[in-house]
């Protein structure tokens, strides 16, 4: 199954992309001709079971990995022509990161991970963009803190923050609130939204959590390296239900 | 996960080697310095062991002395004459008696008129006789080609000589002696081969005829150096020996052969023990360094796995069990290294005797491997291992087992205060037991600095994380400014651990300390001579020869003639034994040397025209003279009492010890050759001709050369700094292993990294910036231990030069210079050190770091 939204202009396109991890009898088919579009300013969330090839469409989109076969445009821009150096500048101007665990690097205090890709890029920070993304995520009193002295919740709210703060033209969140209780959780989940919703950020988010995934504007369900469905305008009782729904497909099949 | 295991396995087992490495360096050090020691004993007994006949007639050993071979460079003045050697040989128990003569400064020259053999070597030359042989032994001197030299304006040469200049036989041979036409020349009839292998370790060796070589070593007196006497058919050495010994007047002595050799033999044992020492020095030094980059790794490793640790623990594993499992580990690093240590150290005595032959020094045959070389490598390096890891292991033990359930493990460490506490109690103790040693309040000086210096060493290092912490701050205070946040990460990743930085930056410090410590004694020194001779000397030219020898005073007589030359002076010597113990007489005219360098006389007189001697003043102090007492004076057999005639200053540049007049040193039997000539010019001279003069009236003699003022000077600063330069190269292996400690803590530290590095690099930093923080990092590493090791050495050297400030290093001299380019060397030698862990560290898969557990 192919999606499609022409409303708006495709933040990140991905075409016939393929993985395969090994050779032979070992071969493993983690992404099998996947064709999708992010639009801009959306927030799509993924879905699917363990082994489903979620994490590795999301990797392949980031630039963080190489696809076997098939096309990544971020914007316009083709990932497979690029070298090393490209990819690296492309993930640093152009995207976004929020990951499971260990966004921060422990040397350096809150603000100063937060401005980390601008700081690497050698550009200047845009001070009143810089307090609307703090005053959003409510970090103003923690920017001196070490990681060491922030809590999970807090972690996540910086690696937020150091996401947004470089105006990416995607953020990609791996599981951002695996590791979280419920209530940072879901404040993390909530100033995701809002930063889609007020600030027209586009995110993609790899979860395995319908609550999570009811936050999104759309959500792609991924088996056995296909899209087999999408939903818009998701809630968790109908994310859960698609998902079970989607578990007794796989025993079928 | 098997490849993950395989992998993380396979990384130790690297970490382990390089650990291992610092084992096998040192190790191979020590292993290299017996081999070689042992071997260059092997070549001297080929050359000096068994040399002699059953019976030895030589002039009496100096008394008090424990034998002839142990004083360093002595010749006797009493020969034998050849009236006694006919007597001897008259003996009915006597089959041959056969006079010797021997000179150890008759020197080949090749075709392009430079001296053969290594620079100080003897050149030897001996009178030819035909030696009694029997069966079971070889001559010590074997004619292998050609015939024996029979009447003047003959010579036979050795066969490495002839193979060195290729000199064929009828060739005139150019030979330079001490006499008064000290350039000569002979035919070359034969060629003779020394021993078995022919070496002869660098010297020369040519034979004359008898009358000859009495002509030119002896002033033709018809008499000999020393008598070999071989036995009658069934008369045993020791009853030769009394029967000879009756025969001879008090200044001469008879010896079985057996016991001549076996003097011979422990002396150059002695002497090698003492270069073995010294080599053994730098070897420990090397494994010392070695230590802290062993405890480093492991504790690193043990940190690492200290979850493993906590299972075994919750498993119910006893700590001592944890401690043995990491002590095991230390054994086999130590059995590897150890037998690679001894493999490299072969290969390292090879090359020295490679490098040795290509400097004519060959000592021919196989390398000497004793037990003990083998013995001891094992014990070094496993015991230097287990040192090392001991601590580790302790902290290893001491991980509690519930760590095995929580993700972040802080490995429990010894309190601050405890480190400060015993390291600033071993600095102080440290720099007390430098002190006592230092100014010879201590029993044995050397003892007390050298451990003195070692605890302040380990106090240093005990001290090193907390002092270093503000040093790299300062260090790399800079990074962030120019660097931007690649410069602000390095800085911040070099105070993170400060443990580990410290002592990975104390290895460094150990080597640059004593590095830089001897720079300052040697800027010291330098700055003294130079100082000593700007005040105290005269003369404009000094002639000397290359290797120390002395020379024919006939290079004085011409100099004389020379124009503009106002004075001339000449200082001979001779080893001797002055009131029982070794020593050196030298002899001067004093109203000349007094126009050439300034005595200032403390007491008495200078005059020695009737005969006496002068001595310097230190030397009056420790051995309680004064104007009038007399001093015993043993030349070989010439014995004397002579009166001290007068005390002059010891803080003289050019004289010390004891000296008498040139007339006196004569006739205590010793033949005029001059050490050294200082020529003064009369005011308004032309410098210019008269060095022009000097070198064209010494141009006969290859070994000598002419020196102005400034020339002397460099040659003296060359002296001290070719010593420098020595230490520098075998401390430089502390140095090595320090930076492999850099390398090792680097790559370990990225390594724990590995997800940070990952984030890093997904939000965008490039490999480029990634390679330049951990170079930034290791460059605050290099330079703390510089700093470190510079502001030690400092106050190392500063206090040797004090201590020793007395006796001629009267200058301080810091050479600042010196010590900053050893700071810039660090800083490279920080980006070195890097390379190889930023290259891993950059080849890092993105997601796959990222996704590190």
């Amino acid at each position: 199954m192919t999606t499609h939204t022409h409303d708006q202009p495709a933040a990140a396109t991905a075409v016939e992309l393929t993985k395969i991890y090994g050779s032979g009898d070992t071969e493993v088919v983690a992404l099998d001709h996947v064709d999708v579009e992010f639009a801009a300013g959306n927030f799509t969330a993924i879905m699917g079971p363990s082994g489903s090839g979620k994490s590795t469409l999301m990797h392949c989109m980031a630039a963080l990995d190489a696809p076997t076969s098939g096309k990544v445009y971020i914007g316009d821009i083709e990932l497979s022509s690029l070298n090393d150096k490209d990819l690296t500048r492309t993930r640093r101007d152009r995207l976004g990161f929020i990951f499971q665990a260990f966004n921060l690097v422990p040397t350096l205090n809150a603000k100063e991970n937060i401005t980390l890709p601008l700081d690497i890029a050698g550009k200047d920070v845009d001070s009143e963009w810089f307090d609307t993304v703090i005053r959003t995520v409510g970090l103003s009193d923690r920017l001196k803190h070490k990681p060491s002295e922030l809590s999970g919740g807090q972690q996540q709210r910086v690696a937020c923050a150091r996401a947004l703060v470089s105006k990416p033209d995607i953020i990609f969140a791996d599981e951002p609130t695996g590791n979280l209780d419920s209530r940072s959780g879901a404040e993390i989940l909530a100033f995701l939204r809002n930063s889609v919703r007020e600030l027209g950020q586009t995110i993609v988010m790899v979860t395995h959590d319908p609550g999570a995934a009811a936050y999104a504007d759309r959500v792609l369900f991924l088996g056995d390296g296909r899209i087999v469905d999408e939903m818009a305008e998701p809630t968790a009782e109908k994310v859960l239900e698609r998902m079970k729904n989607f578990d007794t497909i796989g025993q079928v099949s | 996960m098997l490849r993950a295991t395989l992998k993380s396995l396979a990384a130790r087992k690297l970490r382990l080697g390089m650990s291992a490495f610092a084992i096998v360096i040192g190790v191979a050090f020590v292993v290299g310095s017996y081999v070689f020691t042992d071997t260059l004993n092997r070549t001297f007994n080929d050359i000096f062991g068994d040399l002699s006949a059953d019976v030895v007639v030589r002039p009496a050993t100096p008394e008090g002395q424990e034998s002839w071979a142990t004083l360093a460079g002595a010749g006797s003045s009493v020969t034998i004459p050849a009236q006694t050697v006919e007597e001897i040989g008259a003996l009915p128990e006597v089959a041959s008696a056969d006079g010797e003569i021997e000179s150890s400064s008759l020197y080949v020259l090749d075709r392009d008129g430079d001296v053969v053999g290594v620079a100080g070597a003897p050149g030897v030359a001996v009178n030819w006789y035909e030696e009694p042989t029997s069966d079971d032994e070889d001559p010590v001197l074997d004619l292998v080609e050609g015939r024996a030299p029979e009447r003047s304006g003959e010579v036979a040469l050795d066969d490495q000589t002839i193979d060195t200049t290729g000199y064929q036989i009828g060739d005139e041979i150019p030979m330079v002696t001490l006499g008064d036409q000290p350039r000569i020349t002979a035919e070359l009839v034969g060629v003779v081969r020394f021993g078995e292998s022919g070496s002869l370790a660098g010297a020369t060796l040519a034979a004359f005829d008898t009358a000859t070589a009495q002509e030119l070593f002896l002033d033709g007196e018809n008499a000999f150096n020393r008598v070999s006497v071989t036995a009658a058919e069934g008369v045993d050495a020791e009853s030769l020996r009394d029967t000879v010994a009756g025969l001879l007047p008090d200044n001469l002595e008879a010896m079985t052969g057996e016991a001549v050799d076996d003097e011979t033999a422990s002396a150059v044992e002695e002497g090698l023990g003492f270069f073995n020492t010294f080599l053994l020095i730098f070897a420990a030094i090397a494994l010392f360094v070695g230590i802290f980059l062993i405890l480093n790794t492991f504790s690193i490793l043990v940190a690492q796995r200290s979850q493993e640790m906590a299972l075994f623990r919750a498993l119910g594993a006893s700590r001592r069990q944890v401690t043995r499992s990491v002590m095991l580990e230390a054994v086999v690093v130590g059995l590897v290294g150890a037998t690679l240590g001894l493999l490299l150290g072969l290969a390292v005595a090879v090359g020295l005797q490679a490098i040795f032959a290509a400097f004519g020094m060959d000592f021919g045959g196989g390398l000497v491997l004793q037990p003990r070389t083998v013995i001891v490598a094992y014990v070094v390096g496993v015991l230097v291992t287990m040192v090392a890891a001991f601590v580790p292991a302790r902290r290893a033990s001491k991980v509690p087992p519930v760590a095995a359930m929580r993700d972040d493990v802080v490995l429990p460490s010894s309190s601050r205060r405890n480190h400060v506490l015993s390291g600033g109690v071993l600095v102080v103790g440290g720099a007390a037991a430098m002190a006592a040693g230092l100014l010879d309040i201590a029993p044995s000086a050397a003892v007390f600095v050298g451990l003195g210096i070692l605890a302040v060493f380990i106090g240093v290092a005990l001290l090193a994380p907390v002092i270093s912490v503000p040093i790299v701050r300062v260090i790399a205070g800079w990074y962030p400014k120019t660097f931007g946040t690649v410069g602000r990460l390095a800085k911040e990743n070099a105070l993170r651990n400060p443990r580990r930085t410290a002592a990975t930056a104390s290895a460094l410090m150990i080597g640059l300390a004593l590095v830089s410590s001897i720079s300052v004694v040697g800027a010291s020194a330098n700055k003294s001579i130079d100082e000593a001779l700007d005040r105290g000397m005269n003369a404009e030219f000094v002639i000397a020869s290359v290797s120390g020898q002395p020379f024919s005073p006939a290079i004085a007589d011409a100099a004389r003639e020379i124009d503009g030359v106002s004075t001339v002076a000449v200082m001979r010597g001779s080893f001797a034994v002055i009131d029982g113990s070794q020593s050196y007489l030298s002899a001067v005219d004093p109203d000349a040397f007094n126009e050439a360098s300034e005595l200032t006389m403390v007491e008495g007189t200078m005059d020695l025209s009737g005969g006496g001697l002068i001595v310097d003043s230190d030397t009056a102090d420790s051995e309680n003279l004064a104007v009038g007492d007399t001093v015993p004076l043993d030349l070989g057999g010439s014995r004397t009492e002579q009166p001290v005639a007068g005390v002059y200053d010891g803080d003289h540049p050019l004289m010390s010890g004891y000296v008498t007049g040139l007339q006196t040193l004569e006739e205590l039997g010793i033949t005029p050759a001059d050490s050294t000539v200082y020529v003064v010019t009369e005011s308004g001279a032309d410098l210019g001709h008269v060095q022009a003069d000097l070198e064209e009236a010494t141009s006969e003699l290859p070994m000598v050369t002419v020196q102005n003022q400034e020339e002397y000077k460099a040659s003296q600063r060359d002296q001290v700094n070719q010593l420098l330069y020595i230490v520098y190269a075998l401390l430089g292996l502390g140095i090595v292993i320090a930076i492999l400690g850099i390398v090792n803590t680097l790559a370990l530290s990225v390594m724990e990294r590995t997800r940070e590095v990952g984030l890093l690099r997904a939000v965008g930093l490039s490999r480029r910036q990634l390679r330049t923080t951990i170079r930034l990092e290791s460059v605050a590493i290099a330079v703390l231990g510089a700093v470190l090791g510079i502001g030690l050495g400092l106050i190392f050297g500063v206090s040797l030069q004090r201590a020793v400030a007395d006796e001629g290093l009267d200058t301080l001299s810091v050479p600042f210079g010196q010590l900053i380019t050893f700071v810039i060397l660090a800083a490279l030698v920080g980006i070195l050190a890097a390379a190889w862990p930023a290259r891993r560290a950059a080849k890092l898969d993105v997601l796959r770091a990222i996704n590190t557990e």
